[in-house]
């Protein structure tokens, strides 16, 4: 449904996207992972017939980018990174420009956007501007979707909104999906990656690893600890002065730790920050995460 | 093809009424379009008027009799002057002016009708605060007038002077030497200027600032769609600001319309065409909304004020600006709105102008869409 043959873009001599190939099937559900700077919003928005690319070729649905561009404007459906609604106007009137500007009406595709829009409908007829983070991403979905869009694009949905929005804004992608529609969606919170079909891990304009997120997990082979101690400040400090110690990140309430080579033993670490006066010490063996994985890959480059 | 033509019209409306509702939702928008023309238009013509009017003048008579009373109440009765202070032989005249109780002391000499009758030739000495000029200069000629006025035809009309040469000055066009027959047209250039390019440059970098822009230009609308439906709802509105302003000229301030109304309405909406189109050319090279308006005030409104000709008459500048004033559209504009109004010329005597705005407004068009950019970049 999209295909992504070895595409670069540059803004003046800064690489934003360099030699990124891929393709999404068609009724996947597939996540763009990255820190800010990774290149995700540049690859959407080339997608999106809104960047020329430098280099490489990008259909969506067998429609270039470049050519096609008034084709696939028809039949995408975008949400950019910031809340790009008219906040002067209410959730109804901007529910209706967008129908209108994509040639339909609400009440045409109100099946498609039913479980999103009734969640908002009580604010109807209140300002965009004044919903919460939560309810502006919904409006802006069902933006999205007026028009029963095949792709949808989605540059950060859930970033700046609260947990349980998030989770919500998850259950939906999932059932849009079951409606064959194909989606495209970034975001820097890598535990959403699990909801994926398939991910690509990306940083610094590259893509580091494409597979699903299951198997990211089981291609990692790396010893990892999970470490506590009363003074976790000293603690990542002095783990990361050790010169045995090859990684150390807070994760919650732990840190996640790998050895030098996968060579260091629990016991090594145990004794090692015993020395160093660390008091009600916990460590102990953990399976890796798919946030684990992409610190690690990340690392590596 | 009618069915497609449906869609086409749809989407045009449904853009139209998102941009009405954006403009009256915004306050300061509302106090733009609509307050500021009628605020701008009464400060020009009532309060920066330089027209004198009951201008504050001192009496400081040592004759007191039938002439210098006489002609006292001329210039009182004038409309131009009222009487602040009557002053006494001796008084210090200075004070007046520091304290800011006259703005000019008329001083007749003693015995001033008795030497009149007998020489034929008496002085009157003016004192005028000369710390404003401009005014000091129109004052004293204004009093010098109706002085000289009176004494001609009440007092010597009897007495043959040889060879004398009278002037009889004539005023066309605006006898009253009236400044607000000057600012209704420049106003109104001004007016039109900041509306229509102003406003519609504003309101296309907002949806560039606000990200909307992607959105729009994500979607399938067409850029000719997205500009007009930019346009038309400041097109209505200026023409009602032109409206306004042109009643307002009309029925609070007098000024004429001796031509076609038709044609000057004609002429207004061509210039509101083309303060649109710049107003788009600007939006095309602005990022968001602060580098519009820094545009369109400093690159629009400071040139319409200074070098249109609307305060500072054009042959008085050096040539450069001279030569820079020709590619100000208002200078044209004002020329005509000025022939029309006030001369009440036809289109034969301002077709030059005419084309010169025709001609900018197709200049304007054409570099917008070929700046207007259907991507991000």
């Amino acid at each position: 449904m999209i295909s992504i043959q070895n595409i670069s873009k540059s803004y003046k001599d800064v690489p934003a996207v360099r030699d990124i190939s891929f393709e999404v099937q068609k009724g996947e559900l597939f996540g763009l992972i990255g820190p800010d700077g990774a290149g995700k919003t540049t690859l959407m928005r080339i997608l999106m017939t809104l960047l020329i690319q430098d280099e490489g070729k990008a259909t969506m649905n067998k429609l270039d980018v470049v050519n096609d561009y008034k084709e696939i404007r028809k039949i995408v459906g975008y949400m950019p990174g910031r809340f790009s609604l008219y906040q002067d106007l209410t959730v109804e009137e901007n529910l209706n420009f967008f129908a209108t500007v994509f040639k339909t009406t609400v009440a045409e595709n109100y099946e498609l956007i039913k479980d999103i829009y009734i969640q908002i409908e009580p604010f109807k007829n209140r300002l965009a501007g004044k919903l919460s983070g939560g309810m502006k991403q919904k409006l802006a979905l069902s933006c999205a979707l007026i028009h029963k869009p095949e792709i949808l694009v989605l540059d950060e949905p859930t970033t700046g909104v609260d947990a349980v929005s998030r989770k919500e804004f998850w259950d939906m992608l999932k059932k849009l999906q079951k409606q064959g529609i194909t989606i495209l969606v970034s975001t820097p919170y890598m535990d959403e990656a699990v909801l994926c079909n398939r991910v690509a891990l990306m940083q610094k304009g590259k893509v580091l690893d494409i597979n699903t997120p299951q198997k990211l997990i089981e291609n990692y082979t790396r010893k990892l600890y999970a470490i506590r101690s009363k003074d976790m400040h000293q603690l990542i400090q002095d783990l990361r002065a050790w010169e045995k110690t090859d990684s150390a990140f807070a994760f919650g309430q732990y840190l996640h730790v790998t050895g030098k080579d996968d060579e260091v033993e629990a016991t090594e670490f145990e004794n090692y920050l015993l020395k160093k006066n660390h008091l009600e010490l916990q460590v102990f063996d953990i399976p890796p995460t798919i946030e684990d994985v992409f610190m690690d890959r990340m690392a590596e480059q | 093809m009618g069915d497609l033509g449906g869609f086409f019209m749809k989407q045009f409306i449904g853009f139209l009424r998102k941009e009405f509702l954006h403009i009256f939702r915004d306050p300061r928008t509302m106090v733009i379009i609509f307050g500021i023309p009628i605020v701008q238009l009464m400060l020009f013509g009532k309060v920066i008027s330089t027209d004198i009017q009951n201008v504050k003048i001192g009496i400081l008579d040592q004759s007191h009799d039938n002439t210098t009373k006489k002609i006292t109440s001329k210039l009182l009765s004038s409309g131009y002057f009222v009487l602040a202070k009557e002053l006494q032989p001796g008084e210090d005249v200075e004070e007046v002016f520091r304290k800011g109780i006259a703005k000019m002391v008329v001083n007749f000499g003693p015995n001033f009708e008795q030497n009149l009758e007998r020489d034929g030739k008496q002085d009157v000495q003016l004192l005028a605060d000369a710390s404003d000029p401009n005014t000091a200069r129109i004052l004293t000629s204004y009093a010098g007038g109706i002085i000289n006025d009176y004494v001609k035809k009440e007092k010597l009309q009897n007495i043959q002077l040889p060879n004398q040469i009278n002037i009889e000055v004539r005023m066309l066009y605006n006898e009253g030497l009236k400044s607000v027959y000057m600012f209704v047209p420049g106003i109104m250039a001004m007016i039109l200027m900041l509306i229509s390019a102003m406003m519609t440059s504003i309101s296309i970098s907002k949806e560039k600032e606000l990200g909307t822009m992607e959105v729009l230009l994500a979607s399938p609308l067409k850029p000719i769609q997205i500009v007009l439906g930019k346009v038309t709802p400041y097109l209505l509105l200026s023409f009602i600001n032109a409206l306004t302003i042109i009643l307002l000229g009309v029925f609070v301030f007098g000024v004429p319309i001796k031509g076609s109304f038709f044609l000057l309405m004609g002429e207004s909406f061509l210039f509101i065409m083309m303060a649109l189109s710049l107003g788009i050319l600007i939006s095309t090279v602005a990022p968001n909304q602060m580098v519009a308006m820094f545009i369109s005030l400093l690159g629009l409104m400071l040139p319409t004020i200074l070098l249109s000709g609307f305060i500072f008459p054009i042959r008085n500048m050096p040539l450069p600006l001279q030569i820079v004033s020709n590619i100000i559209p208002p200078r044209w504009f004002i020329v005509i709105i000025r022939n029309i109004m006030l001369k009440g010329t036809g289109i034969l005597y301002i077709w030059k102008e005419t084309l010169v705005l025709v001609f900018m407004s197709f200049t304007f068009i054409a570099l917008s869409i070929k700046n207007f950019k259907i991507r991000l970049e």
